[in-house]
């Protein structure tokens, strides 16, 4: 049967490459990714139903029915069978109906912006149980990891306690990037001036990849962390260390960050300003420059008409700050009343 | 004095000047000598061989459909040929960037090499090979002797082609965009891509696009009004229901396309704030509208294709195609259905779960009709009479290599599992799964099975099988370590890794890379070897395969008015049933033919726009004014151009059906 031969190649092939590779998708170590790759799993079955007879019967008739197979039977005329065409629709629409169900199913369970119900298969979370919230910040081309609750900051090293629930809300400062941690749980986005959320939960002590996988421009390859699931007494350790180590992460000093650099190096943070995650959310860490918040705050009761138009700030310090000097003069809104603020320029 | 002419080298030159010439780059460098050399020598051959003034006569100015949907084949193979080498050198730069050593390719060429592979691939390879089919193939499968607007047709695939020129142009003046194949800003924006890259993809997808629309318009208007009579819509062949199926998509999604690169022009060039980070701009917005184009173009490039292994598999297995009806209402319901699914590309933006789950079971229902229409296929070979020429060979593989494709395609819709496998080289592996199993081992399958309609003689069968399973076991072997590595958690787009166990994979999907460069070779030395060996491989006949539809009942190639008496038809499959019922062709009572006349103005037109274009890109304010009037006075002109048509006297009708008479009497 020669032309079963590809398809044993290509299964041979494979087992080959399979062996001794380490697929973080199919034994992830957290709650969240490890219900993903289930639903990954069950679809898979599901449509193997189908295509596993499909690719039999496809190398079977073009077998048997070979021209030179004159005992085949011919019927050059037999092109409809009502019953035959009920169930070539029939069959994948039932297994599209199953896994439709599955999907909406799932698709609510496993939303990244719902608070988890669970830590692992069959182990409940523990009353007065509050997630650990951690600030991504997508930053070119680097990740800087805001704490509120314990008041530090890191860039380029993330760490949570194993079995407790982490709540990320996530951002950028310019670029469309996403925060992957696939031994967690599945990707979101991270965008400018909007905030996403992703809630999950690591159950394995161990040391995982984390990386942008949206790409971001030039120093996305680089724009890699790791992530590291401890114990309580090792992540109270962690938060120490970060304590005595850092330095304080003023508005000046993000200001300074946000300066695009590749392949960072870990720094770590022993203090941040108050609301700083928010400001960078709100795109006004620049002390001249109107939040996005009140800005829509404003539009949601009418604009400010022609007036509005007056209170415009040029990005001519962001740009020679950031090396932009190739671009044209950007305008955006000024802030409206910071104390201690040069008057803002009015450029149009 | 002094900075007043400087305003005005300005005006002219915009921000063109030499440090725009790559020429401390040495793979361009070395690109551009070869593609000059190679030039130079085309240049030279055609003024030692006078052929300008037929390649002007016959080929350039050519209103003939049939000529044009050559002219687009050759486009696209040749933008293959660079889209390829594309392929080659990122496959390389990843199995060579790991640990110390950062490849050949800094990031700066590293990305604008992938983004100009998905580009050129999409709009310049896998669009002008099935725009070609279709032009070629569907008015003779109607039996019609042009398309409705024939010359729309000309000025198409010019604007086509010049929106080609534009991308091989940023290879050695200036640069091509940095940001992926559909230009996400904010990385696209004017802040993080201030230099004529992303301008360069603009515009060139622009004049292209400009050509793709009008194409579909005159395709949906040739179908509808021009089929032959007695041709009813259920009569049709399968593959001219695909081909009216994707002009209505392309009618309907490429103003879309327009529209959101009109507005990301806006945002670069006069300052807007549709998809900026500031001032209210949203680039979810832009994502979401490019998508709306992006995902029925996916299947403005099946469908047609599944016409083409329709109208195969009936072909060689002698047999009526099982399941017409429900073949045309899969590709109708995939039609409609191609607009609902459009958020699959991004359920990882933060939608809710209603949403996302909405989009992705809609995603889930297409492969319905897709799994009828495979279906349909394996019944048709069922009690058939295979024979295994290369077309056929193309498409047991592409079944066979599709289904998988298409499974990956639904773990991808399910939205839990997207969140692992989003952006990852698993989704990388899916989609040329499905373009390259399905567009591309189609347009080799068709151009296997339709070669001879258009030239006269078949392709050589040796070199077409060496090219097919080259291609096939090339696809295996490049795409089944990136599944893989899929599933490790390995992300797209990257210029280099770190982890070294990742290196084995890496070298075997370039060992693929370099099987499928093989299989290319093959089909070019297909090409050559068939060339020379034309006599031999000759179809006197017409119909060189037992087809069943119009196209083959004319002769090989047809003449310029396709058919001397427009066909009646009374079945589908009208070829083999005028076959069947002894048809006899008319020898006698010839009479004049009405025939488009050729023109000129569809390539000025073009080239004027592509002038327009590069002076846009650099900001040449004046030559910019200068080509846009330029051009305004072409088409102005041309629309006082009455000698639009002449006959084509019966005495030369006469002459060329006596010929084939003659052929057909000596050789049948």
């Amino acid at each position: 049967m020669p032309r079963l031969k590809p398809l044993h190649f290509i299964g041979l092939f494979a087992a080959l490459l399979l062996s001794g590779c380490n697929m973080v998708l199919l034994s992830p170590s957290g709650d969240i990714a490890t219900q993903q790759r289930d639903i990954l799993l069950i679809s898979t079955w599901l449509m193997l139903l189908i295509i596993v007879p499909v690719i039999f019967l496809t190398l079977l008739f073009a077998w048997k029915y070979r021209a030179s197979n004159t005992d085949a039977p011919y019927n050059p005329e037999w092109s409809h069978s009502t019953v035959l065409e009920l169930v070539i629709w029939a069959v994948p629409l039932i297994i599209i109906i199953a896994l439709g169900a599955i999907t909406w199913v799932s698709t609510h369970q496993l939303d990244p912006y719902r608070p988890l119900d669970r830590i692992s298969e069959g182990q409940a979370i523990p009353e007065n149980t509050k997630p650990l919230v951690i600030d991504a910040v997508a930053m070119d081309w680097k990740w800087l990891f805001i704490y509120p609750e314990q008041g530090i900051a890191t860039v380029n090293e993330l760490a949570a306690p194993v079995n407790r629930p982490i709540e990320f809300r996530i951002t950028s400062t310019t670029m469309m990037n996403s925060l992957a941690i696939p031994a967690l749980a599945g990707m979101i986005y991270a965008m400018p001036g909007m905030q996403t959320e992703l809630h999950a939960v690591i159950n394995k002590e161990g040391v995982y990849e984390g990386f942008s996988g949206n790409y971001s421009g030039a120093g996305f390859s680089h724009m890699r962390f790791k992530f590291h699931g401890l114990t309580d007494a090792d992540f109270d350790k962690w938060v120490a260390d970060n304590h005595t180590a850092g330095s304080a992460l003023s508005r000046a000093n993000y200001l300074k960050l946000e300066t695009p650099s590749i392949n960072d190096p870990v720094q770590r943070f022993a203090s941040i300003d108050a609301g700083l995650y928010d400001a960078i959310l709100n795109r006004c860490v620049e002390d001249n420059r109107m939040c996005i918040k009140d800005m829509a705050a404003i539009d949601v009761k009418g604009g400010m008409g022609r007036e509005g138009t007056y209170n415009l700030a040029t990005n001519d310090i962001l740009k020679r700050r950031i090396g932009l000097a190739l671009v044209e003069q950007k305008t955006y809104v000024g802030a409206l009343c910071a104390p201690g603020t040069a008057p803002t320029a009015r450029t149009l | 004095m002094s900075e007043h002419s400087s305003n005005l080298a300005n005006l002219i030159f915009g921000r063109l000047s030499l440090e725009a010439i790559p020429y401390h780059e040495p793979i361009l460098v070395l690109t551009f000598l070869g593609v000059a050399v190679g030039g130079l020598a085309v240049l030279g051959a055609l003024t030692y061989f006078k052929l300008w003034g037929p390649l002007w006569r016959n080929w350039v100015t050519s209103i003939d459909h049939k000529k044009i949907g050559i002219m687009y084949m050759i486009l696209g193979i040749i933008m293959l040929l660079r889209g390829f080498a594309d392929a080659l050198m990122m496959r390389t730069q990843q199995a060579l960037s790991f640990g110390d050593n950062v490849g050949f390719l800094p990031p700066h060429h590293y990305d604008q090499v992938f983004t100009a592979h998905g580009v050129i691939m999409i709009f310049f390879v896998a669009m002008p090979l099935v725009t070609g089919l279709m032009n070629f193939v569907m008015p003779l499968q109607i039996g019609a002797r042009d398309v409705a607007f024939p010359f729309l047709n000309n000025f198409s695939f010019w604007m086509t082609a010049m929106g080609a020129a534009l991308v091989m142009v940023s290879l050695f003046i200036g640069e091509f965009a940095k940001t992926g194949w559909l230009a996400y800003p904010p990385l696209s924006g004017i802040l993080q891509s201030p230099d004529v890259g992303v301008d360069y993809y603009i515009w060139s997808l622009q004049i292209a696009g400009v050509g793709t629309l009008l194409s579909g318009v005159n395709m949906v208007v040739t179908i509808i009004k021009m089929r032959a009579p007695g041709m009813a819509m259920m009569k049709m062949p399968v593959f001219t229901w695909t081909a009216l199926c994707t002009n209505i998509l392309i009618v309907a999604a490429f103003p879309i396309l327009t529209a959101v690169l009109a507005m990301l022009s806006l945002d670069r060039y006069v300052g807007t704030n549709f998809f900026t980070n500031d001032l209210g701009g949203s680039a979810m917005l832009y994502v979401n509208i490019i998508w709306i184009w992006g995902h029925p173009e996916v299947y403005i490039l099946i469908l047609p294709v599944f016409g083409v292994f329709s109208e195969i598999v009936a072909t060689f297995c002698s047999k009526r195609l099982f399941g017409y009806t429900s073949m045309v209402y899969a590709t109708i319901v995939i039609t409609l259905l191609s607009y609902l699914v459009w958020l699959h590309h991004f359920f990882t933006m933060g939608a809710g779960a209603s949403v996302n789950s909405f989009f992705g079971i809609t995603t889930m229902i297409i492969s319905i009709p897709t799994g009828a229409k495979l279906f349909n296929w394996l019944f048709t070979m069922y009690h058939g009479r295979i024979r295994f020429e290369v077309p056929m060979l193309w498409t047991v593989g592409f079944m066979v290599t599709f289904v998988i494709g298409g499974m990956t395609g639904v773990m991808l819709a399910v939205p839990p599992a997207d969140f692992i496998l989003h952006n990852s080289l698993f989704l990388i592996a899916h989609f040329h799964n499905v373009i390259i199993g399905g567009v591309v081992f189609g347009a080799f399958a068709a151009i296997n099975y339709w070669f001879p309609k258009a030239f006269g003689f078949k392709l050589d069968h040796k070199w077409g099988v060496r090219s097919f399973w080259l291609w096939f076991f090339g696809f295996w072997f490049a795409f089944t370590p990136l599944y893989i590595l899929g599933l490790m958690g390995i992300t797209r787009r990257m210029s280099h890794f770190d982890d070294m166990s990742l290196h084995p994979y890496f070298i075997v999907a370039a060992f693929g890379a370099f099987l499928i460069a093989c299989g290319i070779a093959c089909f070019l030395i297909q090409i050559a070897v068939s060339v020379m060996k034309r006599k031999e491989l000759a179809d006197h006949t017409g119909d060189p395969w037992g087809g069943r539809t119009l196209e083959w009942s004319t002769s090989s190639p047809p003449p310029n008015y396709n058919y001397a008496f427009t066909p009646r038809v009374h079945a589908a499959d009208a070829w083999f049933d005028m076959k069947n019922h002894d048809y006899k062709r008319p020898t006698e009572g010839f009479v004049p033919i009405h025939m488009p006349k050729n023109t000129g103005a569809g390539f000025i037109i073009s080239a004027l726009a592509a002038v327009l274009g590069f002076a846009l890109i650099w900001h040449m304010w004046i030559p910019a004014i200068a080509a846009f009037i330029a051009m305004m006075v072409a088409i102005i002109t041309h629309t006082f151009n009455y000698k639009r048509d002449y006959y084509i006297s019966a005495e030369e009708v006469v002459r060329v059906e006596n010929a084939r008479t003659e052929l057909l009497a000596n050789h049948v």
